[in-house]
């Protein structure tokens, strides 16, 4: 059976790590901005499970749980800012918010 | 299982490229399940068959139908897909497609040379993976415990509501 090589998972993981990136910086809803670091995340996932896969160690598996907890723990976080600044400058837009520059 | 990757990988960075792209939000998020779906299937061709249930359970499952919850709160504000589409002219793709463009031919041409050494088929199951988590990175365990903890109180004290009435026979 023909395997795929390290190389080509990491590629991947690339380029999901570049659509993220990709989202943070053109879009202006924060929401979307959310959903694209999680895009960031699963790169950096899939890399992590290339190289446990590679090695053929759990390690890189118990690492993925960790950035999953991490990922569940920003979400809440950022989903609570993002309610709280819809409700107090009524936008969405991540250029609007301004206030304090000087 | 060679073809598998492969197939669901293509899925998986097309789904991810177009649910940055879309203008309405709800389209967004279901392409963006759908990337994590391919994932999955990604992580169990790789080997790591705990790792893609998860996956689907907390990724799919749990974090996106946060994400969808919130977006049914504010729904008049982030359902909007004309503000959207107002919000992304031509123009306003240049600089972000450049930059990113540049960051992942970058990182390909650098990780091309990783090595052609296979990853291994076997698969490695949640046995030994649970036997890692809670041995070996148990401290890890507690700590990611904690995190989760602050976050639920962050969020709560975050989310609570502006108007609350303070306490106004306070002494001091």
């Amino acid at each position: 059976m023909a395997a795929v090589p390290t190389s080509h998972v990491l590629i991947v993981a690339a380029l999901l790590l570049g659509i993220g990136t990709f989202g943070v910086l053109l879009r202006r809803n924060l929401l979307f901005m959310l959903l694209s670091i999680e895009i960031m995340l699963n790169g950096a996932a899939l890399a992590f499970i290339g190289a446990a896969a590679r090695w053929q160690q759990p390690d890189g598996q118990v690492f993925v749980v960790f950035i999953m907890a991490m990922a569940a723990a920003e979400v809440a976080v950022g989903l609570a800012l993002f309610l709280r600044i819809h409700r107090r400058a009524s936008t969405l837009d991540a250029d609007a918010l301004d206030s304090l520059r000087g | 299982m060679t073809e598998v990757f492969y197939i669901a990988s293509a899925v998986a960075v097309i789904t991810a490229l177009l649910a940055v792209t879309r203008a309405n939000a709800l389209h967004a998020v279901l392409y963006l399940v759908l990337s994590l779906f391919a994932l999955a299937v990604d992580f169990l061709a790789l080997g790591a068959p705990f790792i893609a249930a998860l996956e689907i359970v907390v990724y799919a499952g749990a974090i996106v139908v946060v994400i969808l919850f919130v977006m049914m709160m504010v729904a008049g504000a982030a359902v909007a897909t004309e503000r959207e589409r107002r919000w992304l002219p031509p123009r306003a793709w240049v600089v972000p497609s450049l930059l990113a463009a540049g960051l992942a031919v970058l990182t390909v041409v650098g990780l091309s040379s990783a090595g052609d050494q296979a990853v291994a088929a076997a698969a490695v199951g949640p046995r030994e993976v649970g036997a890692a988590l809670f041995t070996t990175y148990l401290i890890g365990v507690e700590l990611a415990s904690v995190l989760l903890l602050a976050g639920l109180a962050g969020a709560y004290h975050l989310a609570a509501s502006d108007q609350r009435s303070r306490p106004s026979g306070r002494t001091d």
